[in-house]
């Protein structure tokens, strides 16, 4: 398989953090790559040294065969970038900022009308609004026609649903889906781990450090433990009193129900009668299958 | 994940909801930008010691809702009471009485933690003896000795966010508001900041919050999905989940925003 | 109110950007008004148109340049040569004697002496009339100290270029060297923070537009406004406020061109050194508004300024803008007579534009 990207120990240090510490990975051609990870693992400095705005003080990398420092003409020339706030002229309509873009780059919105089509369709009734008066579903989709409007064969997306509720997310993934049927490359970063699922493969990121890199699917397979749903009336409290068992690994509370990971050769059975008989009869148990953020959360705790 | 049991009931811990003080009444608010409805019409209570949940999707009116509540703003009509006191008439008193942190903004990063610590303090009226003891507390739960002399701005988004939540609550509020406190904070920190969330409940602070995490929307007691400016669903979050025939709040959120009609 | 007056006072310690307005500001602008900005003159040149050329108008002469206020400069052979030399700009005052001056002091107890001063700066005008007229009546007084009453010399004073010695001719000028410096560096300088700010950049960088693209992009829409502007002055001052309007109209359009381009490349330089917009619009202000105001002759004379504040006016554009704007306004001024002047803010603006360039980031720090 060709490869779209390909990093190489890179770091970049700034006055008292390592931003990034040593990355390497590489992306396919033609596949949805996410890097997932909280505020401050290291994802826009990342997409800045790739998209040739930072210059790294360690490491290489190369975007479709050019050299992040020193062709930064050429992949200037090629990708699209939509940074993490929307990079839009406020006071411009959404017909004005698309000219726009499509004017840097040398291009018109009718020659590649049929790449931002599916997106642009759905902002063009309200074209002659003002950015600054979208709402951020639509900001959000404007941003994207705009990134796409060359024609590039490389994607970026830095944070693009960060603050964005969950159906315009739902929606944002779908489009992006449409447009990797076009052999497009997109890379994208999140903080959401729930997103993980919906990339091709994925690197988990943690203070400048890749914890892993694999299909979600693989990271899902490689979780090291049995993990246990639990659930009860009174979740809170019954998390606090997992947390003081010697046997329990890990207990984290998930939404309607605690993900418990039990040490070696602790017994499930023995725990959770031992928990019952805390005034929490209502105890109810099962193996489970993992998620991303369990097994994120679990790389965190080897780090 | 899915749906492994069914038949839960989560509730409120220790009392049960008729022995509940309401903290906020919220009886037919509206609130109009000229010809725009922000809020129409909601009716809503907040009880004493409850983790309220307030959804919606980007532009559906919750930010205008928070900003009445905590007496920014005045509505255009309605009844509301926040900690027994009136939004028309009462907004000093309201302001003493609540709490709030926001994702954007709620420390300085200017200033180191103590400073910010005795500000917020200060402007609550705590007294400096009340002022020490909450600092030296807040440095031992939330293990800042390493960063006791480092300004804000140099501490991690996480620390960051735990010490704001503490800052919001450091006057004992009645009820504290939450504007997407946990937006891009690792899973560990999140869940440390809900189990503080939590044990703040746990004390009898009532807590308002909003977030686009839909698992969180599962710690809440309650939630109301707020679309085009209305609340369109209001209950515990087992119960919505029953009555819209789905496994999690995110199903019910997505049903729910996709009827949305504002553009 | 107490913790809000520490935690104020704590941020204002740590932000130096304050700190230095707070205090640098008033500190530079009392130093400046008490010490350098005077109206008081000091060895202005003057020059003699002496028909006589004896006894009496030879020492009025001596008794002018000894004092501080008067340097003399040169004899004139002719009324032409006066035009020429207030063209020129350095002699500021010309002194014509009638033929036969002493001859008839002393026969008819009084003569004449024109006192012609360039009142392209009337401020300057009137004090330096002044001044000659003090000293020649100084002169007369020792002369006949025995006879006061006795010979008289009549001193007429005449201003040229603004006989009426109107203000708004002074003003104009300079308003224009101010504002059209102003608005144009500031509003590039702002317009570029902008977009660094808004995140815009970010995406411009990443594409195949080059700096100089951007640099001129951003130049020409505000140059065609700046120049809106000027003409939008100078129709009110020619309108409403009867400026004379004889001066060489396109050298003048040319000249304000160039001025423009000057300041719109200086705008440029400032946003490639500030990163948001408050930045750009405080380096504006404080960086350019007081020291044209101030340092650029618009009220106060340069030449009589402390020798470092001489050579800091040598580098601001305005000085030189104010001495080609005037000249060719109230003195119908021509290319040959402000070359030197064009020449410098030619040179000044070469450098901004290739500094700019040096300068603009194409990348993120």
């Amino acid at each position: 398989m060709s490869k779209s990207v390909i990093i190489q120990n890179l770091s970049k240090i700034y006055p008292g953090v390592k931003a990034l510490d040593g990355i390497s990975c590489t992306v396919n051609k033609g596949e949805i790559f996410g890097f997932i990870g909280p505020d401050g693992a290291g994802k826009t400095t990342l997409f800045r040294i790739l998209t040739s705005l930072l210059i790294p003080d360690e490491g290489t990398a190369t975007v479709d065969g050019d050299d992040v420092v020193k062709d930064y003409k050429s992949i200037r020339a090629k990708v699209g970038y939509m940074p993490g706030k929307f990079s839009l002229y406020q006071d411009l309509s959404v017909e004005e900022n698309l000219k726009f873009f499509a004017g840097v780059f040398k291009t018109t919105i009718a020659e590649n009308y049929h790449l931002i089509e599916g997106i642009y369709k759905q902002i063009e009734p309200f074209k002659h609004r003002l950015a600054g008066n979208l709402s951020g579903g639509m900001k959000q989709k404007l941003a994207l026609s705009c990134a796409l409007i060359h024609k590039p064969t490389v994607l970026f997306l830095d944070e693009p649903t960060t603050g964005v509720d969950a159906v315009s997310r739902k929606e944002f993934w779908e489009m992006l889906h449409q447009l990797k049927s076009t052999g497009l490359t997109i890379i994208v970063s999140t903080p959401y781990m729930d997103e993980a699922a919906l990339c091709d493969r994925v690197a988990l990121l943690q203070n400048g450090k890749i914890l892993s890199i694999a299909s979600p699917e693989e990271i899902v397979a490689g979780f090291p433990h049995k993990l246990y749903g639990i659930k009860s009336e009174k979740l809170y409290p019954l998390n606090e009193l997992l947390k003081l068992e010697k046997q329990v690994h890990s207990t984290y509370l998930f939404g309607d129900s605690i993900h418990l990971v039990l040490q070696q050769n602790a017994s499930i059975d023995i725990l959770m009668e031992k928990i019952k008989t805390k005034n929490f009869d209502d105890l109810e148990w099962e193996i489970i299958s993992p998620d991303i953020e369990d097994c994120f959360m679990e790389l965190m705790h080897k780090t | 994940m899915g749906n492994h049991f069914a038949g839960h009931r989560r509730l409120f811990y220790g009392t049960n909801a008729q022995d509940m003080k309401t903290v906020v009444t919220v009886k037919n608010l509206v609130k109009k930008f000229g010809n725009f409805v922000a809020n129409d019409n909601l009716n809503f209570e907040v009880y004493g010691g409850e983790i309220f949940g307030f959804l919606g999707a980007n532009g559906a009116g919750k930010t205008t809702t928070i900003k009445i509540l905590c007496g920014l703003s005045v509505p255009t009509s309605g009844e509301i009471t926040v900690a027994g006191f009136d939004v028309y008439k009462q907004r000093e008193e309201i302001k003493k009485n609540i709490g709030y942190m926001s994702q954007k903004f709620s420390l300085y990063d200017d200033l180191t933690i103590q400073e910010n610590i005795r500000f917020y303090g200060g402007i609550y009226g705590l007294s400096n003896e009340a002022i020490k003891a909450k600092t030296s507390q807040y440095m031992e739960t939330l293990d800042l000795y390493d960063y006791a002399k480092s300004r804000v701005l140099d501490l991690p988004l996480g620390i960051k966010q735990k010490l704001a939540f503490s800052v919001a609550v450091m006057h004992e509020p009645q009820i504290v508001f939450l504007d997407e406190p946990t937006s891009g904070v690792d899973p560990i920190t999140r869940r440390q900041f809900w189990d503080m969330i939590n044990a703040e409940a746990e004390k009898g602070t009532t807590v308002f919050v909003t977030t686009h995490y839909m698992d969180e929307a599962e710690y809440c007691h309650r939630i109301s999905i707020m679309v085009d400016g209305r609340i369109d669903a209001l209950d515990s979050p087992d119960e919505l989940k029953q009555q819209f025939e789905v496994d999690s709040i995110e199903e019910v959120f997505i049903q729910l925003a996709r009827t949305a009609t504002r553009a | 109110m107490k913790e809000f007056i520490i935690k104020e006072f704590k941020q204002i310690f740590r932000d130096y950007r304050t700190m230095t307005i707070l205090f640098g500001i008033p500190i530079a602008q009392v130093l400046l008004f008490g010490f350098a900005l005077t109206m008081d003159l000091k060895n202005v040149h003057f020059a003699v148109l002496d028909l006589a050329k004896d006894e009496h108008s030879r020492k009025i002469i001596d008794k002018m340049d000894a004092s501080d206020y008067f340097i003399f400069d040169r004899y004139l052979s002719s009324f032409d040569e006066i035009e020429t030399v207030f063209k020129e700009g350095i002699v500021k005052e010309v002194i014509v004697f009638e033929p036969n001056f002493s001859q008839i002091l002393t026969k008819e107890n009084s003569a004449q002496l024109q006192i012609i001063a360039d009142a392209s700066d009337p401020n300057v005008a009137n004090i330096l009339v002044n001044y000659t007229q003090a000293i020649i009546t100084n002169y007369q007084q020792n002369l006949f100290a025995d006879n006061p009453l006795g010979k008289m010399v009549r001193p007429e004073p005449m201003f040229k270029y603004n006989p009426a010695l109107k203000s708004v001719y002074m003003f104009v000028p300079g308003i224009i060297t101010v504002i059209l410096l102003l608005v144009s560096a500031m509003m590039t300088s702002i317009s570029i923070a902008r977009e660094k700010e808004l995140g815009t950049m970010e995406v411009l960088l990443v594409s195949p537009i080059k700096p100089i693209q951007i640099i001129v992009g951003k130049v020409i829409p505000y140059m065609v406004l700046s120049f809106l502007n000027f003409v939008i002055i100078l129709l009110l001052s020619f309108l409403v406020f009867d400026m004379p309007s004889s001066g060489n109209m396109p050298l003048l359009l040319a000249e304000t061109f160039l001025y423009i381009f000057m300041s719109l490349a200086l705008g440029i330089f400032i946003s490639t050194v500030s990163s948001s917009q408050q930045t750009a619009m405080m380096l504006s202000m404080f960086a350019l508004l007081l020291p044209t105001i101030l340092l650029s002759g618009f009220i106060f004379p340069i030449k009589n300024m402390p020798d470092i504040l001489i050579w800091i006016s040598h580098i601001m554009p305005s000085k030189w803008f104010i001495i080609i704007i005037k000249g060719i306004m109230l003195k119908g001024a021509g290319l040959m007579d402000v070359w030197f002047e064009t020449l410098i803010i030619l040179a000044q603006t070469i450098f901004f534009i290739i500094l700019s360039i040096k300068k603009f980031k194409i990348r993120l720090t």
